[in-house]
């Protein structure tokens, strides 16, 4: 799927994550900002990577701020800035939650 | 080479400084020779001095060891005055030896460390930027960390030989004779300091406040007094204390404390004339709050407070559910006008509130002492010093001394964020696990499976659910995941000793 618009979710309280998604043309790029990011960076990525796969988005530079968040938080805020950068929040995948 | 609590030492740093591994909390009954200060005679006549560069520079040498005190915490003016002076003579490879460093010293001690001023340092802790900088290595010798009790021991024994004290005081006479009470930036108890003006070679005491000979009470005494500096302002007082101490509102500090409080009441200590310390803490305070109650219910009084003080500690003694505060440090100006109007408030020195090598120190006669915990292991080693990423960031204070105590409680949260603080090994061990006997959490506690006595009194308590530690700790990564381990060099940036001068850990630098 191509993301159709730059889209954000999340806030930068504690335990939260901001992701920002924008096009991008080489792969999924992940830019990570996180306090944790030495113990828990791997899997922060990934599970960003993960979710944006079972969208099909291919290509897109990923802004992450992360303040501790755990990882049904960076699930829900990278599923919600993922619906929104794709314009389909009208429908609510269902089967990616 | 491994000690007892299966850290790994440095052997060349071992060697080089001719240190011990730490072996056991017993501390036994060891022959102790004290140093002493050595000092220039004088009637005291022409103690008071204007010029705070003059006496720098008269006092000062190349390969010295300075100290300061910590009770202006971050309000403090004395410490940044004197190092820019010293840095600005281009004194060379000194051993700094504060009581603890603050986050307004911080700065000023990187410089110091940049110029070569500063060489080596020993404190109770370091935070913030000073901490980033130590672990990424630029300190050429190892930090050494001492608890309260522990730089009052090496003092008094001579590893910590202090040439010049640099103290301020809220208010001193013209021969040194002074006290924490009286003046602007007033903080209280002067128990770090005490230690410094009793053991240093020369001690130059600092204030904004001359009064009128003789000053009375004089917890430093003009028999220690090399020089008496006037300067403008020694401190913030709006920084020096926590100002009002606002009571927790956070549901999970609550819990906890109500747990806390739980344990402290269903424990056999509970009881006419038991002693308690409480920190400085949320959750700390809002446990002092529940326990007040407890004492109402039960008609239960305490024979003392311990440590570093607080106003809803002097409330309970203004009250007469406290008979006495043994006062080292206050951490609110509440705290430290009760020093002030109540006799019953003692100022006790650190050697008095917790050094293992005297002929009884407070911590020795303790109930029930409630801390904290940066992380807890399986091991219930407790570390209060670095972060999970390895960074130094925190204190030991009085942690080591005052876990002697017959029933010592962490209060912690099972996870930080996305961090846990009930883990498997933790980054830096601080305080043996053979001193702490229950962890509370919010989700239950754990009681360490040597005191089988606790474990009876408390397993059926409604609404407290009793777990292994091992328990917690899997409970904790299911909710954070397994961190990656922390990638470090082979320097050694800091030794933790134990109380009795023991080393108990390592801390390396952050590999980047």
């Amino acid at each position: 799927m191509e993301i159709k618009q730059t889209a954000l979710a999340g806030t930068l309280e504690s335990s939260d994550i901001q992701i920002m998604l924008s096009k991008g043309a080489d792969g999924i790029k992940i830019n990570l900002d996180s306090d944790v990011k030495k113990q828990f960076g791997t899997q922060i990525t990934a599970v960003i990577t993960e979710v944006l796969q079972k969208f099909e988005i291919e290509n897109a530079n990923v802004k992450a701020v992360d303040k501790g968040a755990l990882d049904c938080v960076i699930k829900a805020r990278t599923i919600a800035a993922a619906q929104r950068a794709l314009g389909t929040t009208d429908k609510p995948a269902w089967e990616v939650l | 080479m491994k000690n007892n609590v299966n850290r790994e030492l440095p052997d060349d740093v071992m060697t080089q400084l001719n240190l011990k591994p730490f072996q056991t909390t017993e501390i036994g009954h060891p022959t102790i020779q004290r140093a002493a200060p050595k000092l220039v005679a004088t009637t005291g006549s022409d103690k008071l001095k204007d010029s705070l560069a003059e006496i720098v520079q008269a006092t000062v040498k190349d390969g010295m060891t300075i100290s300061f005190h910590h009770h202006f915490r971050n309000g403090d003016f004395v410490f940044n005055m004197v190092m820019r002076l010293i840095i600005d003579q281009g004194i060379k490879n000194l051993t700094l030896a504060p009581s603890s460093l603050t986050g307004i010293m911080n700065d000023l001690v990187i410089e110091a460390i940049e110029a070569g001023t500063v060489t080596n340092i020993t404190s109770s802790g370091m935070r913030g930027k000073l901490g980033e900088f130590v672990s990424a290595g630029h300190l050429a010798n190892p930090v050494i960390f001492r608890s309260h009790g522990g730089r009052a021991r090496a003092i008094e024994e001579g590893a910590i030989k202090i040439d010049v004290a640099f103290l301020g005081v809220p208010n001193a006479d013209r021969l040194g004779n002074a006290n924490g009470m009286n003046g602007d930036a007033v903080f209280g108890s002067l128990g770090y300091a005490l230690m410094d003006a009793q053991y240093a070679n020369k001690v130059v005491l600092l204030t904004d406040n001359i009064v009128p000979y003789p000053n009375t009470p004089a917890s430093i005494k003009q028999t220690q007094v090399d020089y008496v500096v006037k300067v403008d302002q020694v401190g913030d007082p709006d920084k020096i204390g926590s100002g009002a101490t606002r009571f927790t509102t956070d549901p999970k500090e609550l819990k906890i404390a109500k747990t806390v409080n739980e344990v402290i009441t269903k424990s056999p200590y509970f009881k006419e004339d038991f002693s308690f310390q409480t920190g400085s803490g949320g959750a700390a305070l809002a446990v002092t709050r529940y326990l007040r109650q407890a004492m109402l219910d039960h008609n239960i009084k305490a024979s003392f407070a311990l440590g570093g003080i607080t106003k809803p500690t002097t409330d309970l003694l203004k009250e007469g559910l406290v008979r006495k505060i043994m006062d080292v440090q206050d951490f609110d100006r509440g705290a430290a006008e009760s020093m002030h109007t109540n006799a019953n408030q003692q100022e006790i020195d650190a050697s008095w509130y917790a050094d293992p090598y005297n002929k009884g120190a407070m911590v020795d006669q303790l109930d029930v002492v409630i801390l904290s915990a940066l992380e807890i292991d399986t091991k219930f080693n407790v570390n209060v010093m670095s972060g999970s990423d390895g960074v130094i960031r925190g204190a030991i204070g009085g942690h080591q001394d005052a876990a002697t105590a017959k029933m010592t409680i962490i209060s912690a949260p099972l996870v930080r964020g996305r961090l846990a603080t009930v883990v498997p090994d933790v980054t830096t061990v601080v305080t043996p696990g053979d001193s702490i006997d229950v962890l509370v959490t919010e989700v239950g506690i754990a009681i360490n499976p040597k005191r089988q006595d606790l474990i009876a009194a408390l397993e059926n308590v409604p609404g407290i659910p009793v777990f292994t530690i091992e328990e917690l700790q899997q409970k904790a990564a299911a909710i954070v995941g397994n961190a990656q381990p922390i990638e470090y060099t082979d320097k050694t940036v800091a030794l933790i000793e134990y109380r009795d001068g023991t080393i108990i850990d390592a801390i390396k630098q952050v590999k980047d």
